[in-house]
C-alpha cells in the first residue's frame, strides 16, 4: 500500500538533512508502529508525506498504491486516500466544524470522480459515526477545534478520518496530551476503521498506545533511518529498557 | 466647527471653481436656508486636499474634481441580492427616481416621501434634520463633502418612523450612465419607540455623493445593512450621521466590493444613556485600482453607552485598504463600553491595509478596547484543509469567509446575512484564487 523507499528530506530554509534514507512499506490491513527518540525524523515524515511545505526532498519516493505521493498537491494526497491525524490540530476560527467536514468529504469525492454527498445524507453519516466517538452536536456547530480540549481535538481528528475513509491512514502522536480514558476512546475510534484494505502508521513515543492500537510491525527510526524492525515485542523492549540500548546495538 | 485653518490659494480657488458651477436645488424658504448655510461651511472649510490630515491615506482629488472619470457599467451575473425579502423598495437610477420600478411609497408605521417633495413644502418635520447632524458632525473634524451634498443634494427620501415597520425599506442605486454625478440626501427620523430597517444596494452612479442623516429618539431601533460595490470604476463618498437617544440602538453593517474609489464615513453621537451603537463593514478588493477606506467617529456623550466598530478588509493584488476609527468619550460619559477592531487579510505582498485608530476619553470609568491587524492567510490552516482534500482555492476561500464572519455576526437579520454571504461566495468564485 505504502511504499517509502530511500526518502531524504532536507528543511527548505536551513540545509539540514532530516531524513535520510528512509525505507519502509506498510501492507493493506496491517498497522505499523514508527517509535524513536526526538528529533529522530518521525514528524517530519508524517509532514513530508501528506505534502507540508517547508521540506525539499533531495532522494527518493513514496508511492501509495502505485503512485507517486510526492509529486502530489496535499489535496492530492488526501484525494488519492491519505490521511494524517496531527499531533497539533489546528485552530480554525470562523469554519464551522460541520461545513468543514462536509466541504473536505465533497471535495474528495469530487476529485474522484464521486457524486457529491447531500446535506441530508451527509448529516445521517456523520451523526452515527459522531456518536460513536462521543463527539456531541454542539461540539459539530463549533469552529474546528477552537475551545476544544486536548481529547476533543485529537477525537475530531480520528471522525475526519472516519468521514473520510482514507486508505492510508498515518497518526502522529496521536496519545500526546490524552488521559488513559481519552486515549481508549481514540483507539477504539481507530480500531474500529481497521481494515483489510487499510493501513495504518502509528507513530508514537509510547508503547502505551500500541496496547490499544495493537500493531503488527514496530520500526524504530534514529537519525532519520530506521534503524531497527520487529514485532510488537519491540515496543515493549522500549517502554522497559529506553533507546540507548537499540541505538548502541545499531550503531 | 473648528476654525477654519489657514487654507491654501490653491484649495480655495479649487472649492470655489466646484461650487460655481453647480446648481442649488429650488425649495422652500427653509431648504434654500439650510442649503446656503452648508454652501458656505463648504466654502469656509474648503473641499478635501491631499494634504489635509484627515485624507491622508485616500486621495480626494477625483472626488472633488469638477469633471467624473467615467466608469464603466459591469455585470457580474449575480442575481439581485435579497430578491426574495419583501420590502418597499425605492429606486434612484444614476440619482433619479424611478416611480415606475419603485413601491408604492406607502408602508405602516412610517412616512416616505422623495426629498424633493419635502423641501418644496414650507412646512416640513425635516426642516429639523436636514443638514442638522450633518453640521453637528463637522464638530471635531472638518467634512466639506457632506456639507457639499447638503447644499447641493438633488434628491434622496426623507423617512418618519412613528412605529413598528413589517418590512424593510430598500433603497436600490441602479448605474446605467458612465459619466453620472450624483448627491443624493436622506432623512431618518425614528421617533420614540419606532423600529426599522433599512437597506441600500448598488453602485449608484459613476460618481456618488451620499448623506444620511439618522436621528433616532429614546428606545428606537435603527438597522442598516448595506451592498455597495459592483462597478469596479465607480467612486462612491457617503456619510452616516447619526445621533442616539436614551435606550435606543443603531447597528449598521456594510459590504463593498469593487469600486476604484470608495470612502464611507459614519458619524455616531451617542446622546441618551444606554443607548447601543454598532458599526461594521466588510470589503473584499481585488487589484490596484481597489481602494477602500473607513472613517468613523464616535463620540459618547451620555453615561452606559456601548459603541463597537467591526471592520475586515480582504486584500489582493495591490488593493489597498485604509481605517480611520475614533471613540471620543466625554468627561461625563462614565460606564462606556467601547470597542473597536480593524483588521486586513492581505493575500499578497502587493497590497495595503492603513489604519489609524484613536481613543480620546476624559471620563475616568469607561471600558475602552482597540486592536488593530494586518496580516496573511495562516499558512497551518491553509495545510490542514487542504491536508483533508479541500483545494487550496476552496479552503482559501472558506479562511476568507471565516476571517470576515465577525464582522458578518452585526447583521441580526440571519436571511440578510445569508445574502451577504452569497454575495460574497459570488464574488470569490470570479476572483478565483489560483
Amino acid at each position: 500500500m505504502l511504499e517509502i523507499k530511500n526518502l531524504h528530506v532536507k528543511l527548505e530554509e536551513k540545509d539540514k538533512q532530516i531524513l535520510k534514507g528512509v525505507n519502509l512499506t506498510v501492507e493493506a490491513g496491517k498497522v505499523h508502529a514508527i517509535m524513536g527518540p526526538n528529533g529522530s525524523g518521525k514528524s517530519t515524515l508524517s509532514y513530508v508525506l501528506s505534502g507540508k511545505d517547508g521540506y525539499e526532498v533531495t532522494d527518493g519516493s513514496a508511492l501509495l498504491d502505485g503512485e507517486e505521493l510526492l509529486d502530489m498537491e496535499a489535496e492530492e494526497r488526501a484525494a488519492a486516500g491519505l490521511f494524517l491525524a496531527f499531533q497539533y490540530p489546528v485552530e480554525i476560527p470562523g469554519v464551522g466544524n460541520m461545513t468543514f467536514l462536509r466541504t473536505a468529504v465533497n471535495a474528495q469525492r469530487k476529485a474522484r470522480g464521486e457524486d457529491e454527498m447531500t446535506a441530508g445524507e451527509f448529516l445521517k453519516v456523520i451523526r452515527a459515526k459522531a456518536k460513536t466517538l462521543k463527539i456531541d452536536a454542539e461540539m459539530l456547530k463549533r469552529p474546528v477545534n477552537v475551545g476544544f480540549s486536548g481529547g476533543e481535538k485529537k477525537r475530531n481528528e480520528i471522525l475526519q478520518m472516519a468521514m473520510l475513509e482514507p486508505k492510508m491512514c498515518i497518526l502522529d502522536e496521536t496519545d500526546s496530551g490524552l488521559d488513559v480514558d481519552a486515549m481508549k476512546l481514540v483507539a477504539e475510534g481507530v480500531n474500529a476503521l481497521r481494515d483489510a484494505g487499510r493501513g495504518f502508521l502509528v507513530i508514537t513515543h509510547y508503547q502505551r498506545l500500541l496496547d490499544h492500537i495493537k500493531p503488527d510491525v514496530v520500526h524504530i527510526m534514529a537519525d532519520g533511518r530506521i534503524v531497527k524492525t520487529g514485532g510488537p515485542e519491540l515496543a515493549l523492549e522500549v517502554e522497559n529498557n529506553g533507546y540507548a540500548d537499540i541505538l548502541a546495538e545499531v550503531a | 466647527m473648528p476654525a477654519t485653518n489657514k487654507m491654501t490659494q490653491v484649495k480655495q480657488d479649487a472649492t470655489q471653481a466646484r461650487l460655481a458651477g453647480m446648481d442649488m436645488p429650488d425649495g422652500s424658504a427653509w431648504a434654500t436656508e439650510a442649503r446656503s448655510a452648508a454652501a458656505t461651511r463648504t466654502l469656509e472649510m474648503g473641499l478635501p486636499h491631499g494634504r489635509d490630515e484627515y485624507w491622508k491615506y485616500t486621495k480626494p482629488d477625483t472626488l472633488v474634481q469638477s469633471g467624473v472619470p467615467a466608469a464603466a457599467v459591469f455585470s457580474s451575473g449575480d442575481v439581485p441580492i435579497w430578491d426574495e425579502v419583501d420590502c418597499l423598495k425605492v429606486v434612484f437610477v444614476d440619482g433619479a427616481f424611478d416611480a415606475d420600478a419603485s413601491s408604492d411609497l406607502t408602508l405602516e408605521g412610517l412616512e416616505i416621501e422623495r426629498l424633493v417633495e419635502a423641501t418644496a413644502k414650507d412646512i416640513h418635520w425635516a426642516k429639523d434634520l436636514y443638514g442638522v447632524l450633518e453640521y453637528r458632525g463637522q464638530d471635531a473634524v472638518q467634512r466639506p463633502l457632506a456639507s457639499l451634498n447638503t447644499a447641493f443634494a438633488t434628491d434622496g427620501v426623507v423617512i418618519r418612523v412613528t412605529g413598528q415597520v413589517s418590512k424593510p425599506v430598500h433603497l436600490v442605486y441602479l448605474h446605467k450612465s458612465e459619466t453620472s454625478d450624483v448627491i443624493l440626501h436622506h432623512c431618518i427620523k425614528l421617533e420614540d419607540g419606532a423600529e426599522m430597517t433599512l437597506l441600500e444596494t448598488g453602485p449608484g452612479a459613476a460618481r456618488l455623493n451620499k448623506v444620511m442623516e439618522v436621528d433616532i429618539a429614546d428606545t428606537a431601533k435603527f438597522h442598516h445593512v448595506r451592498v455597495q460595490g459592483r462597478d469596479h470604476e465607480r467612486r462612491a463618498v457617503t456619510g452616516i450621521f447619526t445621533r442616539l437617544g436614551t435606550e435606543s440602538t443603531f447597528k449598521s453593517f456594510t459590504l463593498t466590493m469593487n469600486g476604484v474609489l470608495t470612502r464611507n464615513e459614519c458619524v455616531i453621537e451617542l446622546t441618551g444613556d444606554n443607548a447601543i451603537a454598532h458599526v461594521a463593514g466588510a470589503c473584499v478588493g481585488d487589484g490596484r485600482d481597489f481602494h477602500h477606506d473607513d472613517t468613523v467617529f464616535i463620540t459618547h456623550d451620555a453615561v452606559n453607552c456601548e459603541s463597537r466598530q467591526v471592520f475586515k478588509k480582504v486584500l489582493r493584488n495591490g488593493a489597498t485598504g485604509v481605517f480611520q476609527g475614533k471613540i471620543l468619550v466625554k468627561k461625563d460619559a462614565q460606564k462606556t463600553d467601547g470597542y473597536q477592531i480593524s483588521q486586513s487579510l492581505l493575500l499578497d505582498d502587493d497590497s495595503q491595509f492603513l489604519a489609524k485608530p484613536e481613543l480620546e476619553i476624559y471620563a475616568d470609568d469607561v471600558i475602552c478596547s482597540h486592536g488593530s491587524t494586518t496580516g496573511a492567510i495562516d499558512e497551518e490552516a491553509l495545510f490542514y484543509l487542504r491536508s483533508r482534500g479541500v483545494s487550496v482555492g476552496e479552503a482559501t476561500d472558506l479562511l476568507v469567509l471565516a476571517f470576515l464572519a465577525e464582522a458578518l455576526e452585526e447583521i441580526e437579520d440571519e436571511t440578510l446575512a445569508e445574502g451577504i454571504y452569497e454575495r460574497l461566495e459570488g464574488w470569490l468564485a470570479r476572483h478565483a484564487s489560483l
